[in-house]
Protein backbone atom coordinates (compact mmCIF):
# COMPACT_ATOMS: atom_id res chain seq x y z
CA UNK A 1 0.00 0.00 0.00
CA UNK A 2 2.70 2.40 1.05
CA UNK A 3 4.81 1.51 -1.91
CA UNK A 4 1.99 2.12 -4.32
CA UNK A 5 1.51 5.63 -2.95
CA UNK A 6 5.18 6.51 -3.38
CA UNK A 7 4.99 4.99 -6.82
CA UNK A 8 1.93 7.08 -7.64
CA UNK A 9 3.68 10.24 -6.49
CA UNK A 10 6.72 9.29 -8.51
CA UNK A 11 4.64 8.61 -11.61
CA UNK A 12 2.82 11.91 -11.23
CA UNK A 13 6.10 13.81 -10.92
CA UNK A 14 7.70 11.76 -13.68
CA UNK A 15 4.88 12.61 -16.04
CA UNK A 16 5.46 16.30 -15.45
CA UNK A 17 9.22 16.55 -15.07
CA UNK A 18 10.56 13.48 -16.94
CA UNK A 19 12.44 12.14 -13.95
CA UNK A 20 13.42 9.13 -16.07
CA UNK A 21 15.94 11.31 -17.87
CA UNK A 22 17.48 12.35 -14.59
CA UNK A 23 17.63 8.76 -13.37
CA UNK A 24 19.22 7.46 -16.53
CA UNK A 25 21.67 10.36 -16.35
CA UNK A 26 22.58 9.41 -12.80
CA UNK A 27 22.85 5.76 -13.83
CA UNK A 28 25.32 6.57 -16.57
CA UNK A 29 27.40 9.00 -14.59
CA UNK A 30 30.54 7.30 -13.41
CA UNK A 31 33.76 8.08 -11.61
CA UNK A 32 37.07 6.65 -12.80
CA UNK A 33 38.46 4.07 -10.42
CA UNK A 34 42.22 4.16 -10.01
CA UNK A 35 44.83 5.11 -7.44
CA UNK A 36 43.80 8.78 -7.42
CA UNK A 37 40.05 8.30 -6.93
CA UNK A 38 40.34 9.57 -3.35
CA UNK A 39 40.95 13.13 -4.60
CA UNK A 40 37.57 13.14 -6.33
CA UNK A 41 35.88 13.46 -2.92
CA UNK A 42 37.27 16.86 -1.99
CA UNK A 43 34.91 18.89 -4.18
CA UNK A 44 32.00 17.22 -2.41
CA UNK A 45 33.58 17.90 0.97
CA UNK A 46 33.94 21.59 0.08
CA UNK A 47 30.29 21.63 -0.95
CA UNK A 48 29.21 20.01 2.32
CA UNK A 49 31.15 22.56 4.35
CA UNK A 50 29.63 25.37 2.31
CA UNK A 51 26.17 24.03 3.19
CA UNK A 52 27.22 23.94 6.86
CA UNK A 53 28.36 27.57 6.51
CA UNK A 54 25.06 28.69 5.04
CA UNK A 55 23.05 26.89 7.73
CA UNK A 56 25.08 28.05 10.72
CA UNK A 57 25.42 31.51 9.17
CA UNK A 58 21.65 31.90 8.97
CA UNK A 59 21.40 30.78 12.59
CA UNK A 60 24.04 33.30 13.69
CA UNK A 61 22.29 36.21 11.95
CA UNK A 62 19.30 35.60 14.21
CA UNK A 63 21.25 36.98 17.17
CA UNK A 64 24.13 38.90 15.62
CA UNK A 65 23.97 42.70 15.56
CA UNK A 66 26.19 44.31 12.95
CA UNK A 67 27.09 47.59 14.59
CA UNK A 68 30.14 49.03 16.28
CA UNK A 69 28.46 49.22 19.69
CA UNK A 70 26.62 45.93 19.61
CA UNK A 71 28.61 43.47 17.47
CA UNK A 72 31.00 42.34 20.20
CA UNK A 73 28.26 42.21 22.83
CA UNK A 74 25.97 40.20 20.56
CA UNK A 75 28.69 37.59 19.96
CA UNK A 76 29.24 37.46 23.70
CA UNK A 77 25.51 37.00 24.12
CA UNK A 78 25.53 34.15 21.59
CA UNK A 79 28.51 32.56 23.35
CA UNK A 80 27.14 32.78 26.87
CA UNK A 81 23.37 33.25 26.91
CA UNK A 82 21.90 31.50 23.87
CA UNK A 83 21.68 27.74 24.37
CA UNK A 84 24.18 26.00 22.09
CA UNK A 85 25.12 29.43 20.76
CA UNK A 86 28.81 28.77 21.45
CA UNK A 87 28.50 25.53 19.45
CA UNK A 88 26.88 27.16 16.42
CA UNK A 89 29.49 29.91 16.37
CA UNK A 90 32.31 27.42 16.88
CA UNK A 91 31.04 25.23 14.05
CA UNK A 92 30.77 28.27 11.77
CA UNK A 93 34.38 29.28 12.46
CA UNK A 94 35.84 25.78 12.24
CA UNK A 95 33.84 24.87 9.18
CA UNK A 96 35.05 28.06 7.48
CA UNK A 97 38.65 26.99 7.98
CA UNK A 98 38.04 23.39 6.96
CA UNK A 99 36.17 24.62 3.87
CA UNK A 100 39.15 26.70 2.73
CA UNK A 101 41.44 23.74 3.43
CA UNK A 102 39.18 21.37 1.46
CA UNK A 103 39.05 23.82 -1.45
CA UNK A 104 42.86 24.11 -1.42
CA UNK A 105 43.24 20.32 -1.51
CA UNK A 106 40.56 20.10 -4.20
CA UNK A 107 42.33 22.72 -6.29
CA UNK A 108 45.79 21.20 -6.00
CA UNK A 109 44.51 17.71 -6.79
CA UNK A 110 42.73 19.04 -9.87
CA UNK A 111 45.95 20.83 -10.80
CA UNK A 112 48.20 17.78 -10.46
CA UNK A 113 45.69 15.47 -12.15
CA UNK A 114 45.57 18.05 -14.99
CA UNK A 115 41.79 18.07 -14.81
CA UNK A 116 41.87 21.75 -15.84
CA UNK A 117 42.86 20.87 -19.42
CA UNK A 118 40.50 21.20 -22.35
CA UNK A 119 37.47 20.94 -22.22
CA UNK A 120 37.38 21.73 -18.50
CA UNK A 121 38.89 25.23 -18.47
CA UNK A 122 35.62 26.81 -17.35
CA UNK A 123 35.36 24.41 -14.41
CA UNK A 124 38.87 25.47 -13.38
CA UNK A 125 38.21 29.21 -13.73
CA UNK A 126 34.93 29.11 -11.82
CA UNK A 127 36.60 26.94 -9.18
CA UNK A 128 39.46 29.39 -8.64
CA UNK A 129 36.94 32.24 -8.44
CA UNK A 130 35.10 30.24 -5.78
CA UNK A 131 38.36 29.93 -3.82
CA UNK A 132 38.94 33.69 -3.99
CA UNK A 133 35.35 34.33 -2.95
CA UNK A 134 35.81 31.94 -0.02
CA UNK A 135 38.87 33.86 1.06
CA UNK A 136 36.75 37.01 0.78
CA UNK A 137 34.20 35.33 3.04
CA UNK A 138 36.98 34.51 5.49
CA UNK A 139 38.39 38.02 5.45
CA UNK A 140 35.05 39.80 5.83
CA UNK A 141 33.69 37.33 8.38
CA UNK A 142 36.78 37.67 10.52
CA UNK A 143 35.93 41.30 11.35
CA UNK A 144 32.34 40.67 12.42
CA UNK A 145 32.97 39.70 16.09
CA UNK A 146 34.69 43.10 16.42
CA UNK A 147 37.40 41.86 18.75
CA UNK A 148 41.00 43.00 18.92
CA UNK A 149 42.40 40.47 16.42
CA UNK A 150 39.56 41.11 13.99
CA UNK A 151 40.15 44.84 14.12
CA UNK A 152 43.89 44.68 13.44
CA UNK A 153 43.60 41.95 10.81
CA UNK A 154 41.20 44.18 8.90
CA UNK A 155 43.40 47.23 9.41
CA UNK A 156 46.42 45.41 7.94
CA UNK A 157 44.46 43.69 5.18
CA UNK A 158 42.77 46.82 3.93
CA UNK A 159 46.03 48.74 4.28
CA UNK A 160 47.70 46.32 1.86
CA UNK A 161 44.91 46.99 -0.64
CA UNK A 162 45.51 50.70 -0.08
CA UNK A 163 49.14 50.44 -1.22
CA UNK A 164 48.23 49.58 -4.78
CA UNK A 165 49.19 52.38 -7.19
CA UNK A 166 46.40 54.52 -8.71
CA UNK A 167 43.42 52.57 -7.33
CA UNK A 168 44.81 52.00 -3.82
CA UNK A 169 43.33 55.04 -2.15
CA UNK A 170 39.93 54.49 -3.70
CA UNK A 171 39.99 50.79 -2.82
CA UNK A 172 40.97 51.48 0.78
CA UNK A 173 38.12 53.93 1.29
CA UNK A 174 35.73 51.65 -0.54
CA UNK A 175 36.56 48.77 1.79
CA UNK A 176 36.74 50.78 5.00
CA UNK A 177 33.86 53.15 4.34
CA UNK A 178 36.19 56.00 5.31
CA UNK A 179 39.82 56.67 6.19
CA UNK A 180 39.97 54.24 9.11
CA UNK A 181 38.54 50.94 10.23
CA UNK A 182 35.38 51.98 12.07
CA UNK A 183 31.77 50.97 12.50
CA UNK A 184 31.32 51.96 8.85
CA UNK A 185 33.78 49.20 7.89
CA UNK A 186 31.87 46.73 10.02
CA UNK A 187 28.60 47.60 8.26
CA UNK A 188 30.23 47.15 4.84
CA UNK A 189 31.86 43.86 5.76
CA UNK A 190 28.63 42.58 7.25
CA UNK A 191 26.76 43.36 4.04
CA UNK A 192 29.56 41.83 2.00
CA UNK A 193 29.60 38.69 4.13
CA UNK A 194 25.89 37.96 4.31
CA UNK A 195 24.50 39.42 1.07
CA UNK A 196 26.93 40.30 -1.71
CA UNK A 197 29.40 37.41 -1.45
CA UNK A 198 26.76 34.67 -0.96
CA UNK A 199 24.88 35.98 -4.00
CA UNK A 200 27.96 35.94 -6.25
CA UNK A 201 29.17 32.66 -4.75
CA UNK A 202 25.93 30.84 -5.56
CA UNK A 203 26.11 31.99 -9.19
CA UNK A 204 29.63 30.64 -9.66
CA UNK A 205 28.91 27.50 -7.67
CA UNK A 206 25.92 26.77 -9.90
CA UNK A 207 28.06 27.26 -13.01
CA UNK A 208 30.80 25.09 -11.53
CA UNK A 209 28.38 22.26 -10.76
CA UNK A 210 26.51 22.47 -14.06
CA UNK A 211 29.64 22.22 -16.20
CA UNK A 212 30.82 19.26 -14.13
CA UNK A 213 27.52 17.42 -14.64
CA UNK A 214 27.52 18.32 -18.33
CA UNK A 215 31.02 17.00 -18.99
CA UNK A 216 31.24 14.17 -16.51
CA UNK A 217 34.18 13.32 -14.31
CA UNK A 218 37.65 14.01 -15.63
CA UNK A 219 39.57 10.89 -16.55
CA UNK A 220 43.25 10.42 -15.78
CA UNK A 221 45.80 11.29 -18.46
CA UNK A 222 47.00 7.75 -18.92
CA UNK A 223 43.51 6.63 -19.95
CA UNK A 224 43.70 8.57 -23.15
CA UNK A 225 44.66 5.57 -25.25
CA UNK A 226 42.62 3.01 -23.34
CA UNK A 227 39.54 1.36 -24.80
CA UNK A 228 36.22 2.04 -23.08
CA UNK A 229 36.07 -1.57 -21.93
CA UNK A 230 39.45 -1.37 -20.24
CA UNK A 231 38.46 1.64 -18.13
CA UNK A 232 37.47 0.73 -14.64
CA UNK A 233 34.78 3.01 -13.22
CA UNK A 234 32.41 3.19 -10.28
CA UNK A 235 28.81 4.22 -10.92
CA UNK A 236 28.16 7.63 -9.41
CA UNK A 237 24.78 6.53 -8.13
CA UNK A 238 24.51 4.80 -5.75
CA UNK A 239 28.10 3.60 -5.23
CA UNK A 240 30.07 6.83 -5.31
CA UNK A 241 27.24 8.76 -3.68
CA UNK A 242 27.22 6.35 -0.73
CA UNK A 243 30.99 6.74 -0.36
CA UNK A 244 30.44 10.47 -0.54
CA UNK A 245 27.87 10.25 2.22
CA UNK A 246 30.20 8.21 4.39
CA UNK A 247 33.00 10.74 3.93
CA UNK A 248 30.58 13.58 4.69
CA UNK A 249 29.70 11.81 7.91
CA UNK A 250 33.39 11.55 8.81
CA UNK A 251 33.93 15.25 8.02
CA UNK A 252 30.90 16.22 10.12
CA UNK A 253 32.33 14.18 13.00
CA UNK A 254 35.72 15.85 12.70
CA UNK A 255 33.96 19.22 12.61
CA UNK A 256 31.88 18.35 15.69
CA UNK A 257 34.96 17.23 17.63
CA UNK A 258 36.91 20.37 16.74
CA UNK A 259 33.99 22.70 17.47
CA UNK A 260 33.18 21.04 20.80
CA UNK A 261 36.63 20.47 22.25
CA UNK A 262 38.31 23.54 20.80
CA UNK A 263 35.57 26.17 20.92
CA UNK A 264 36.38 29.31 18.97
CA UNK A 265 37.62 32.13 21.16
CA UNK A 266 36.54 35.73 21.45
CA UNK A 267 39.30 38.20 22.30
CA UNK A 268 38.95 41.55 24.04
CA UNK A 269 36.73 44.11 22.33
CA UNK A 270 38.31 46.12 19.52
CA UNK A 271 39.77 49.44 20.60
CA UNK A 272 41.04 51.86 17.95
CA UNK A 273 43.39 53.44 20.52
CA UNK A 274 45.02 50.29 21.88
CA UNK A 275 48.34 48.81 20.70
CA UNK A 276 48.24 45.79 18.44
CA UNK A 277 48.67 42.61 20.52
CA UNK A 278 52.07 40.88 20.31
CA UNK A 279 52.17 37.86 18.01
CA UNK A 280 49.19 38.95 15.95
CA UNK A 281 48.75 36.85 12.83
CA UNK A 282 46.26 36.65 10.00
CA UNK A 283 44.24 33.51 9.36
CA UNK A 284 46.46 30.63 8.24
CA UNK A 285 45.40 30.85 4.61
CA UNK A 286 46.72 34.38 4.39
CA UNK A 287 49.76 33.70 6.54
CA UNK A 288 52.20 32.60 3.81
CA UNK A 289 51.65 35.87 1.96
CA UNK A 290 51.87 37.90 5.16
CA UNK A 291 55.09 36.13 6.14
CA UNK A 292 56.70 36.66 2.74
CA UNK A 293 55.97 40.38 2.91
CA UNK A 294 57.98 40.51 6.13
CA UNK A 295 61.14 39.30 4.34
CA UNK A 296 61.04 41.75 1.47
CA UNK A 297 63.23 44.77 2.25
CA UNK A 298 61.60 48.19 2.40
CA UNK A 299 63.07 49.15 -0.94
CA UNK A 300 64.22 46.87 -3.73
CA UNK A 301 66.13 48.95 -6.26
CA UNK A 302 63.61 51.76 -6.73
CA UNK A 303 60.38 49.87 -6.02
CA UNK A 304 58.68 49.79 -2.64
CA UNK A 305 59.11 46.37 -1.01
CA UNK A 306 55.45 45.91 -0.11
CA UNK A 307 54.38 46.82 -3.60
CA UNK A 308 56.85 44.37 -5.11
CA UNK A 309 55.45 41.62 -2.89
CA UNK A 310 51.85 42.42 -3.78
CA UNK A 311 52.66 42.50 -7.49
CA UNK A 312 54.62 39.26 -7.35
CA UNK A 313 51.76 37.49 -5.61
CA UNK A 314 49.27 39.06 -7.99
CA UNK A 315 51.23 37.94 -11.01
CA UNK A 316 51.83 34.45 -9.60
CA UNK A 317 48.13 34.14 -8.80
CA UNK A 318 47.20 35.24 -12.31
CA UNK A 319 49.59 32.72 -13.91
CA UNK A 320 48.16 30.02 -11.65
CA UNK A 321 44.61 30.82 -12.71
CA UNK A 322 45.58 30.91 -16.38
CA UNK A 323 47.32 27.51 -16.34
CA UNK A 324 45.00 26.08 -19.06
CA UNK A 325 46.49 28.76 -21.38
CA UNK A 326 50.18 28.22 -20.86
CA UNK A 327 50.05 24.47 -20.51
CA UNK A 328 50.36 23.72 -24.20
CA UNK A 329 51.79 20.22 -23.94
CA UNK A 330 49.14 18.35 -21.97
CA UNK A 331 46.34 18.93 -24.46
CA UNK A 332 48.53 17.33 -27.13
CA UNK A 333 48.81 14.23 -25.02
CA UNK A 334 52.39 14.85 -23.97
CA UNK A 335 53.55 14.86 -20.39
CA UNK A 336 54.21 18.34 -19.11
CA UNK A 337 56.64 18.03 -16.24
CA UNK A 338 56.88 21.81 -15.78
CA UNK A 339 53.29 21.83 -14.54
CA UNK A 340 54.22 19.37 -11.81
CA UNK A 341 57.37 21.28 -10.86
CA UNK A 342 55.45 24.54 -10.62
CA UNK A 343 52.77 22.85 -8.52
CA UNK A 344 55.30 21.28 -6.17
CA UNK A 345 57.07 24.61 -5.83
CA UNK A 346 53.84 26.44 -5.01
CA UNK A 347 52.73 23.84 -2.45
CA UNK A 348 56.16 23.79 -0.77
CA UNK A 349 56.27 27.57 -0.74
CA UNK A 350 52.84 27.81 0.91
CA UNK A 351 53.60 25.08 3.46
CA UNK A 352 57.09 26.34 4.36
CA UNK A 353 56.07 29.96 4.78
CA UNK A 354 52.96 28.99 6.75
CA UNK A 355 55.10 26.93 9.14
CA UNK A 356 57.68 29.71 9.43
CA UNK A 357 54.83 32.12 10.13
CA UNK A 358 53.66 29.99 13.03
CA UNK A 359 57.03 29.03 14.48
CA UNK A 360 58.94 32.28 14.20
CA UNK A 361 57.79 35.54 15.74
CA UNK B 1 12.45 -26.94 8.25
CA UNK B 2 16.18 -26.32 8.44
CA UNK B 3 15.96 -24.33 5.24
CA UNK B 4 13.20 -22.19 6.66
CA UNK B 5 15.10 -21.49 9.86
CA UNK B 6 18.12 -20.48 7.85
CA UNK B 7 16.00 -18.08 5.88
CA UNK B 8 14.55 -16.58 9.01
CA UNK B 9 17.99 -16.24 10.51
CA UNK B 10 19.13 -14.37 7.47
CA UNK B 11 16.13 -12.12 7.62
CA UNK B 12 16.61 -11.27 11.27
CA UNK B 13 20.27 -10.42 10.68
CA UNK B 14 19.19 -7.98 8.03
CA UNK B 15 16.50 -6.62 10.35
CA UNK B 16 19.08 -6.16 13.04
CA UNK B 17 21.30 -4.16 10.71
CA UNK B 18 18.35 -2.11 9.55
CA UNK B 19 17.35 -1.30 13.11
CA UNK B 20 20.93 -0.42 13.97
CA UNK B 21 21.30 1.87 10.96
CA UNK B 22 17.94 3.60 11.19
CA UNK B 23 18.30 3.86 14.97
CA UNK B 24 21.70 5.45 14.52
CA UNK B 25 20.29 7.82 11.94
CA UNK B 26 17.41 8.84 14.20
CA UNK B 27 19.81 9.37 17.12
CA UNK B 28 22.00 11.52 14.87
CA UNK B 29 18.98 13.50 13.73
CA UNK B 30 18.02 14.08 17.35
CA UNK B 31 21.53 15.23 18.16
CA UNK B 32 21.27 17.81 15.39
CA UNK B 33 17.69 18.93 15.88
CA UNK B 34 17.73 19.29 19.68
CA UNK B 35 20.52 21.93 19.80
CA UNK B 36 18.96 23.62 16.78
CA UNK B 37 15.56 24.05 18.42
CA UNK B 38 17.14 25.13 21.71
CA UNK B 39 19.25 27.66 19.83
CA UNK B 40 16.19 29.11 18.13
CA UNK B 41 14.37 29.64 21.43
CA UNK B 42 15.51 33.11 22.52
CA UNK B 43 16.93 33.26 26.04
CA UNK B 44 14.83 35.04 28.66
CA UNK B 45 16.02 38.59 29.09
CA UNK B 46 15.35 39.87 32.58
CA UNK B 47 13.25 43.02 32.72
CA UNK B 48 13.38 45.38 35.64
CA UNK B 49 10.00 45.24 37.32
CA UNK B 50 8.24 48.57 37.44
CA UNK B 51 5.39 49.26 39.83
CA UNK B 52 4.93 52.98 39.43
CA UNK B 53 5.98 55.75 37.09
CA UNK B 54 6.03 59.44 37.96
CA UNK B 55 4.90 61.57 35.03
CA UNK B 56 5.51 65.02 36.52
CA UNK B 57 3.35 67.91 37.62
CA UNK B 58 -0.40 67.98 37.24
CA UNK B 59 -0.15 71.06 35.04
CA UNK B 60 2.29 69.37 32.65
CA UNK B 61 -0.54 67.87 30.63
CA UNK B 62 -3.18 69.97 29.01
CA UNK B 63 -6.81 69.26 29.69
CA UNK B 64 -8.54 67.10 27.05
CA UNK B 65 -5.34 65.40 25.91
CA UNK B 66 -3.55 62.05 26.10
CA UNK B 67 -0.02 60.70 25.88
CA UNK B 68 1.79 57.38 25.84
CA UNK B 69 4.29 56.68 28.61
CA UNK B 70 6.79 53.84 29.15
CA UNK B 71 5.75 51.65 32.01
CA UNK B 72 8.67 49.23 32.17
CA UNK B 73 8.32 47.41 28.87
CA UNK B 74 4.62 48.22 28.48
CA UNK B 75 3.10 51.27 26.84
CA UNK B 76 0.48 53.00 28.94
CA UNK B 77 -1.88 55.76 27.78
CA UNK B 78 -2.47 58.60 30.23
CA UNK B 79 -5.48 60.81 29.54
CA UNK B 80 -6.39 64.10 31.14
CA UNK B 81 -10.10 64.67 30.72
CA UNK B 82 -11.66 68.05 29.94
CA UNK B 83 -12.53 68.49 33.64
CA UNK B 84 -8.91 67.90 34.63
CA UNK B 85 -9.27 64.33 35.88
CA UNK B 86 -6.43 61.90 35.11
CA UNK B 87 -6.97 58.33 33.89
CA UNK B 88 -4.55 55.65 32.67
CA UNK B 89 -4.98 52.44 30.72
CA UNK B 90 -2.83 49.86 29.04
CA UNK B 91 -2.12 51.30 25.58
CA UNK B 92 -2.01 47.90 23.86
CA UNK B 93 -5.19 47.35 21.90
CA UNK B 94 -6.85 44.12 22.95
CA UNK B 95 -7.47 43.27 19.30
CA UNK B 96 -4.00 42.87 17.76
CA UNK B 97 -1.64 44.70 20.08
CA UNK B 98 -1.41 48.04 18.23
CA UNK B 99 -0.88 51.11 20.40
CA UNK B 100 -4.02 53.17 20.92
CA UNK B 101 -4.33 56.99 21.02
CA UNK B 102 -6.60 59.62 22.56
CA UNK B 103 -8.82 61.32 19.99
CA UNK B 104 -10.02 64.76 21.00
CA UNK B 105 -12.52 64.88 18.14
CA UNK B 106 -14.23 61.65 19.28
CA UNK B 107 -13.58 62.09 22.98
CA UNK B 108 -12.59 58.42 22.86
CA UNK B 109 -9.62 56.14 22.85
CA UNK B 110 -9.01 55.05 19.30
CA UNK B 111 -6.93 52.36 17.64
CA UNK B 112 -5.79 53.41 14.17
CA UNK B 113 -4.96 49.88 12.98
CA UNK B 114 -8.53 48.61 12.63
CA UNK B 115 -10.79 51.43 13.84
CA UNK B 116 -11.20 50.03 17.33
CA UNK B 117 -12.80 52.40 19.83
CA UNK B 118 -12.87 52.49 23.62
CA UNK B 119 -14.69 54.93 25.84
CA UNK B 120 -12.87 56.94 28.50
CA UNK B 121 -13.25 54.10 30.98
CA UNK B 122 -11.34 51.80 28.65
CA UNK B 123 -14.43 49.82 27.64
CA UNK B 124 -14.45 48.53 24.08
CA UNK B 125 -17.46 50.15 22.42
CA UNK B 126 -17.01 49.68 18.69
CA UNK B 127 -14.84 47.95 16.13
CA UNK B 128 -12.94 44.68 16.53
CA UNK B 129 -11.48 44.93 20.08
CA UNK B 130 -12.76 41.95 22.07
CA UNK B 131 -12.06 43.21 25.60
CA UNK B 132 -11.61 46.45 27.55
CA UNK B 133 -8.19 48.02 28.13
CA UNK B 134 -6.59 47.19 31.47
CA UNK B 135 -6.95 50.05 33.91
CA UNK B 136 -3.95 51.65 35.65
CA UNK B 137 -4.31 53.67 38.84
CA UNK B 138 -3.47 57.34 39.29
CA UNK B 139 -2.30 59.00 42.46
CA UNK B 140 -1.77 62.75 42.80
CA UNK B 141 0.40 63.84 45.69
CA UNK B 142 2.00 67.25 46.13
CA UNK B 143 0.91 68.15 42.61
CA UNK B 144 2.85 65.20 41.18
CA UNK B 145 1.08 62.59 39.08
CA UNK B 146 2.06 58.94 39.52
CA UNK B 147 0.76 55.98 37.51
CA UNK B 148 0.44 52.70 39.43
CA UNK B 149 0.11 49.15 38.30
CA UNK B 150 -3.45 48.02 39.08
CA UNK B 151 -3.51 46.10 42.34
CA UNK B 152 -5.00 42.73 41.48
Amino acid sequence: MKESITKKIFNALNERFQLDNLISFLKHKSVPKYRNTIWYYFGGISLLLFIVQVTTGILLIMYYKGSEDLAYESIKFINTKVSFGWLIRSIHSWSANLMILAIFIHMFSVYFLKAFRKPRELTWYTGVILLFLSMGFGFSGYLLPWDELAFFATKVGTDIAGQLPLVGDFLLKLLRGGEDVTGATLSRFFGLHVALLPGIFVVFLTMHLIVIQRQGMSEPEEWKNKKESEKETIPFFPNFAVHDLLIWLIVINILAILATFFPWELGPKADAFASAPVGIKPEWYFLFMFQTLKYIPAKVWFIEGELLGIFTFGLAGLLWVLVPFWDSKTPKGKKNKIINYVGIFVISFIIIFTIIGYLLD
Amino acid sequence: MVEKEKKEGKKSRRDFLNILLSGGFIAWLGAVIYPLISYLRPPQIEVVKVNSVNIGKVTNMEKDSGKIIKFGNDPVIVIRLADGEYRAFSASCTHLDCIVQYRQDYGQIYCACHNGRYDLHGRNISGPPPAPLAKYEIAIKNDEVTVYKPSV
